[in-house]
């Protein structure tokens, strides 16, 4: 799909005005960055203003930079990442925003604008630990009831931190700590640029 | 006076019509439904981290296992991430056997699809019927992979081999004689291209059979007419995508609106509803099954005409052949390298999305220039579906509910990923 990201981006830019961060285009796909604080006066301005009509939010997700290009990171570490998508007019944005506090990760919840992203921003709490504020019903959705911790995050390891067994003695099912180590079978490699021919 | 009070519901995870590990909570007023709210997660296996821990090409049969009735389609979107990254153009021939594939697969996700919902709303024989036409597919797949489901078979690049010459013939068993083997193998003889024509030639009058059971059944209608509506400005603020999407009356598909490979050079149409109803959607989902037979049969008679490679021939990418690979030191590198560490993907992200048998598909990839990625979101439209089944749950019976869930398409591969 090819489409005019100049002309989209001109729209963008008089629409959001301060709004807009920053914007990059790769694989002719365009991505902007916006501001935490105006969130959801920005995305009401996309889904209604009669160039931009995003009238479907596709996706919802949460990113942790910290680990990003091994530890070359400076920028906050949580970011939200939106996929918009305009039926009538046919075109896709990427929003991307950044949480502006490290420890209590938030932004403000978008349901007001979009029904879909109820159980995206759910998803994204659960895994990252970001909060959104004015979400009416922010529980867990994929992990276990009564789970510890953000699974997704980088300092969260692969194999988790406690497993669940059938104790005979007890006779119910109990938590311990787990007894598998994570093993790394291929190590992660960044090589430097024109390597190897 | 006898008290009234609400009753709550706990519906599954193991029920039958819960496809698969859905906990519903119903909250109910007799037997009306007044709220309902799935609790999701039991199949939750952690794709997307296990992903970051994997290089790109272990990941490819992880795709598989997302939703387990439509393989091939989540790989395609898998693999375009990575092709939308590295910039690798895809032989035309490769475009063409990857369209012909989405389109098996989604002719097999709508027959165990009309199977699983009818069986649920108490028709048992379209089941059957559509279990016998799924059989024959999946030996497509098998032919061509090795594998009748999981089938990792496109790769970066392209797919990893051309389509065989030749059919897996059945053999003579203590159940079937010679006889019964002969009838079975009568439409195997020739190449993969032969069998699949033969299967475009049958199909049509097979979806004839499926709607003579249900469209005109008076106890179809009656479960599926005016239950669940959507309507269009619902469908679009709720996330809805695919056949849930085009019920409601909108004519949105990725496969002519952005299309990808080579779908602007096929012929086809796309069916759209008028109420929103379960019905329609019954409807929409039965039509994309005939367009799917008719893609299918013009990418059938290109490949006849049109042999070349199917896969890159850039080995940073690509496996290079058997024979090179023994024959030349550089190639044993090569091989060695890209099966080992594997391939380094350029920093950055994208978002590439396919038209999946249940709405869009998409994986969203954040790269840097590591041989794994470093994020890896994969957009599941039974997700958006599923979070919408409380709205559309609302005031209808609790039977309506399994009908819903039925015409929803739900499959907790992708759900829970």
């Amino acid at each position: 799909m090819s489409q005019n990201n100049s002309r989209l981006l001109e729209t963008l830019q008089s629409v959001l005005g301060d709004f807009l961060v920053n914007h990059f285009v790769q694989a002719d796909q365009l991505t902007i960055v916006v501001k935490a604080a105006s969130l959801k006066a920005a995305m009401t301005g996309l889904r209604d203003h009669q160039q931009l009509k995003f009238d479907q939010c596709i996706d919802v997700c949460g990113v942790d930079y910290s680990a990003y290009a091994d530890g070359a990171w400076d920028g906050s570490r949580f970011a939200v990442v939106y996929q918009l998508l305009s039926v009538e007019l046919n075109q896709r944005v990427r929003v991307r925003v950044f949480c502006e506090n490290d420890d209590i990760p938030s932004v403000d919840s978008l349901i007001d604008v979009w029904s879909s992203v109820n159980w995206f921003e759910r998803e994204a709490f659960d895994l990252y630990g970001i909060v959104f504020l004015g979400h009416p019903d922010l529980r867990r959705i994929l992990t276990d009831y009564g789970f510890v911790g953000h699974p997704f995050r980088k300092d969260f390891p692969v194999s988790g931190n406690v497993e669940m067994r059938y104790d005979e003695e007890l006779k119910r099912v109990v938590y311990q700590p787990v007894t598998i180590e994570p093993r790394e079978n291929t190590p992660r490699i960044i090589r430097e640029e024109g390597y190897g021919g | 006076m006898a008290e009234i009070r609400n009753y709550t519901l706990n519906f599954g995870p193991q029920h039958p019509s819960a496809h698969g590990v859905l906990r519903l909570i119903l909250e109910l007023d007799g037997e009306v439904v007044e709220r309902a709210d799935p609790h999701v997660g039991l199949l939750h296996r952690g794709t997307e981290k296990l992903a970051e821990t994997r290089t790109f090409i272990q990941s490819v049969p992880y795709m598989d296992r997302l939703d387990y009735v439509s393989m091939m389609c989540n790989e395609h979107a898998y693999v375009m991430a990575i092709e939308n990254l590295m910039g690798v153009k895809v032989p035309e021939r490769a475009q063409y056997i990857r369209v012909m594939f989405d389109e098996i697969t989604r002719i097999l996700n709508h027959l165990l699809w009309i199977g699983a919902h009818a069986l649920d709303i108490g028709a048992m024989t379209v089941f059957l019927y559509a279990f016998r036409e799924r059989e024959d597919l999946m030996d497509c797949y098998e032919a061509v992979s090795g594998a009748r489901m999981h089938a990792a078979y496109y790769r970066p690049g392209g797919v990893y081999r051309d389509l065989p010459d030749s059919m897996p013939q059945y053999e003579v068993s203590k159940l079937k004689n010679a006889d019964a083997i002969r009838k079975l193998n009568e439409n195997r003889q020739g190449s993969l291209l032969d069998f699949i024509e033969d299967f475009t030639n049958r199909f049509p009058k097979c979806v004839d059979d499926y709607e003579t059971l249900l469209s005109d059944n008076r106890i179809w209608k009656q479960r599926t007419v005016d239950i669940g509506i959507v309507t269009p400005e619902r469908a679009l603020s709720l996330g809805m995508t695919g056949p849930m999407l085009r019920g409601s009356g909108i004519a949105w598909d990725l496969r002519k609106k952005q299309p990808y490979e080579v779908y602007d050079r096929l012929d086809f149409d796309i069916p759209v509803g008028t109420n929103g109803d379960c019905y329609d959607r019954y409807l929409v989902r039965v039509e994309e099954m005939r367009q799917s037979n008719r893609i299918v049969k013009q990418c059938v008679d290109w490949l006849r005409k049109n042999p070349g490679p199917v896969i890159v021939d850039d080995h940073k990418v690509a496996p290079p052949s058997r024979l090179d690979m023994k024959t030349n030191m550089e190639e044993l590198i090569h091989h060695f390298k890209l099966f080992s560490e594997g391939m380094h993907v350029p920093a950055g992200e994208t978002y590439a999305a396919v038209e999946h048998p249940k709405g869009e598909f998409g994986i969203y990839m954040v790269t840097d220039g590591a041989n794994k990625p470093y994020r890896l979101k994969i957009r599941a439209p039974g997700f958006s579906h599923l979070a919408a089944l409380d709205e559309m749950a609302r005031g209808h019976m609790i039977a309506d509910v399994v009908a819903i869930i039925g015409t929803q398409d739900i499959v907790f591969g992708e759900i829970d990923r």
